[in-house]
């Protein structure tokens, strides 16, 4: 789960977030609520989910107790790994 | 009559009414004057004078909703901004206005913050959340305040209401001047079409930092409506909930969002059977998805409709006209003139494409400080000392005067219904290390208008790609300013004098 976290944290700075702006985001913090992600970025978020996990995220599946944190990302992911 | 008035009126009217929702928070409103008066008087503590601007970085909260009625009680003029925009363009509307206080959120402090440190008019930044401490200047949120004193600023309708900020030909964002009157002509045209209702609950979704979602929030206040004010638009499915929890009856919507929820599936689970009206405005709606709204709501009217800053609203469409006149974004609004030019400047008749004039009370006094760019589309109009509005848009006309949108005149990009100068953009692109030359352009995109496509030509062996250059926008514009797709080219066509032309990229 750290791994996880680790992974989608270097994911979300490098594509998102990079030097320039100043964000420092904590576990728990919302993509949104911090302007990291907006509509079509948790759209890329979930395609690079799909993609490095080799998972696939349903329609009922977009929502932010799974995907609007570094925490419930890594959450989700793990869940959906085991099942 | 001031733009806030008729909150203020509705507040003593109906002071136990739910006035927004949020979430989990609800707010009557009583309790959202209280907050508003308790704002307005820390805002005058802090040295804010009538007539001063102050920039609302707000997200589509009950601290904006607050805040822009605090200003307007206040004297002051609200300049909402998108809380997505990044410091220097923060820096820089701070130092165009000079704004002397900022109303924001803590969480989006990596952006006021630096923009903060370089902007010495600015005598307060209040703050919803935790302070970083950084600066003096930094003041917490004032709680709701029951007592605090009411005062009735010394305005009149043709002080300064607004300053909204649009995207300029030369990559220089400028502040569109609206007065009192402007905005409340404006409002009360819109409400002579509509017709929202004091039972009604308005599902706001959009940005009310632009004037779409801005004129929602505000009629819906002024009128005693309930208005929600929901951040799910990127999750369809809490979207949904929310309009079918609140028994939501007006949706204003953009194309995009109305896809988000068609494609949801299993879209008829969601019971939003209370929706009675449907605005499309920012984009034109394709024909497929006006098959489909009126297929998932056949009760429900939609109306589409076109506008733009400087006046806020131009045209819509009956939706009994629909059927007729597809594609259409409608006639004039109620108590506004409006006629067609020729290259020349001549009136056209009905029938003919040209650029439309727009004559009434709700058109800007001009942009703020910028006398070229407002002589541009501010020109004299029949009745002397008159100015009307020269949109930029051009348009064709039906044998009974309906508008049909053509294209803009000049370069700007018209995307998710929000305008984007290439030349910002393109300006972003420079700024990498590797790129030597640059051209921003709109291609057609269903759902979005149009898309920002970026031409690129790169130094050899630069190692960009193209996911690189839109990253980095991502983290120097507004997301809805960074390219959808960047091309790598070996050379960008070029007139004779060596400038780039854009119009064969389009």
């Amino acid at each position: 789960m750290q791994d996880i976290k680790v992974e989608v944290r270097r994911y979300i700075e490098d594509n998102f977030i990079m030097g320039a702006s100043g964000v420092t985001l904590a576990d728990g913090d919302s993509f949104l609520e911090h302007q990291v992600l907006d509509s079509t970025g948790f759209l890329e978020l979930i395609g690079h989910l799909e993609e490095a996990y080799r998972i696939k995220v349903l329609d009922d599946e977009m929502v932010p107790e799974n995907l609007d944190s570094l925490q419930n990302v890594a959450a989700f992911v793990v869940r959906k790994r085991a099942a | 009559m001031l733009l806030h008035h008729a909150f203020e009126q509705t507040a003593r009217r109906v002071p136990d009414k739910l006035a927004l929702v949020a979430g989990a928070q609800r707010l009557t409103y009583s309790e959202l004057h209280h907050q508003v008066r308790a704002l307005a008087h820390v805002l005058r503590e802090d040295g804010v004078l009538p007539g001063d601007r102050v920039m609302l970085v707000l997200e589509n909260t009950p601290e904006f909703a607050a805040a822009v009625h605090a200003v307007l009680a206040a004297g002051a003029v609200a300049v909402p901004i998108s809380p997505q925009t990044k410091k220097d363009k923060l820096a820089f509307i701070a130092s165009d206005t000079r704004a002397t206080a900022m109303l924001t959120h803590a969480q989006l402090a990596a952006n006021w913050a630096p923009a903060l440190q370089g902007a010495p008019a600015l005598r307060s930044c209040r703050v919803a959340g935790r302070l970083t401490g950084a600066d003096a200047r930094e003041r917490p949120w004032p709680g709701a305040d029951a007592r605090a004193p009411e005062f009735e600023a010394a305005r009149i309708d043709q002080d300064l209401a607004a300053l909204i900020y649009t995207s300029g030909t030369t990559g220089v964002p400028k502040g569109a001047m609206l007065t009192h009157l402007n905005m409340v002509s404006a409002w009360a045209s819109v409400q002579a079409y509509l017709g929202l209702r004091e039972d009604d609950v308005i599902g706001l979704a959009l940005p009310p930092v632009f004037s779409y979602g801005l004129y929602n929030l505000l009629m819906g206040l002024g009128l005693g409506a309930t208005v929600m004010l929901e951040r799910t638009a990127a999750f369809p499915i809490r979207l949904a909930e929310a309009l079918a929890r609140e028994r939501v009856t007006v949706l204003p919507g953009v194309p995009t969002l109305f896809s988000a929820l068609l494609d949801l599936p299993n879209f008829s689970r969601f019971d939003l059977g209370a929706l009675r009206l449907l605005t499309n405005a920012a984009a034109a709606l394709p024909e497929s998805h006006v098959q489909r709204i009126r297929a998932a709501w056949p009760l429900a009217r939609l109306y589409s409709m076109y506008g733009l800053t400087e006046c806020k609203r131009a045209s819509y469409l009956p939706p009994e006209e629909l059927d007729r006149r597809p594609g259409s974004v409608g006639r004039g609004i109620p108590n506004q003139e409006h006629w067609l030019v020729n290259e020349q400047g001549q009136r056209l008749p009905h029938g003919s494409a040209g650029e439309l004039v727009v004559r009434g009370s709700h058109v800007m006094r001009g942009y703020w400080e910028r006398p070229e760019e407002t002589h541009e589309r501010l020109r004299p109009g029949p009745i002397a000392g008159e100015n009307v509005l020269y949109t930029g848009d051009l348009f064709r006309s039906d044998a009974d005067g309906f508008l049909y949108f053509v294209a803009r005149k000049d370069d700007i990009i018209k995307t998710r219904g929000e305008k984007v100068a290439p030349r910002e953009v393109e300006n972003a692109i420079y700024q990498l290390d590797g790129v030597t030359g640059c051209a921003v352009v709109g291609v057609p995109d269903e759902s979005l208008g149009q898309a920002v496509k970026a031409y690129v030509t790169l130094r050899p062996g630069s190692g960009l790609s193209e996911r690189d250059i839109i990253k980095h926008c991502l983290t120097r514009l507004e997301s809805h300013m960074a390219p959808k797709a960047v091309a790598v080219v070996d050379e960008l066509p070029r007139t004779e004098s060596g400038k780039i032309r854009h119009a064969s990229l389009r």
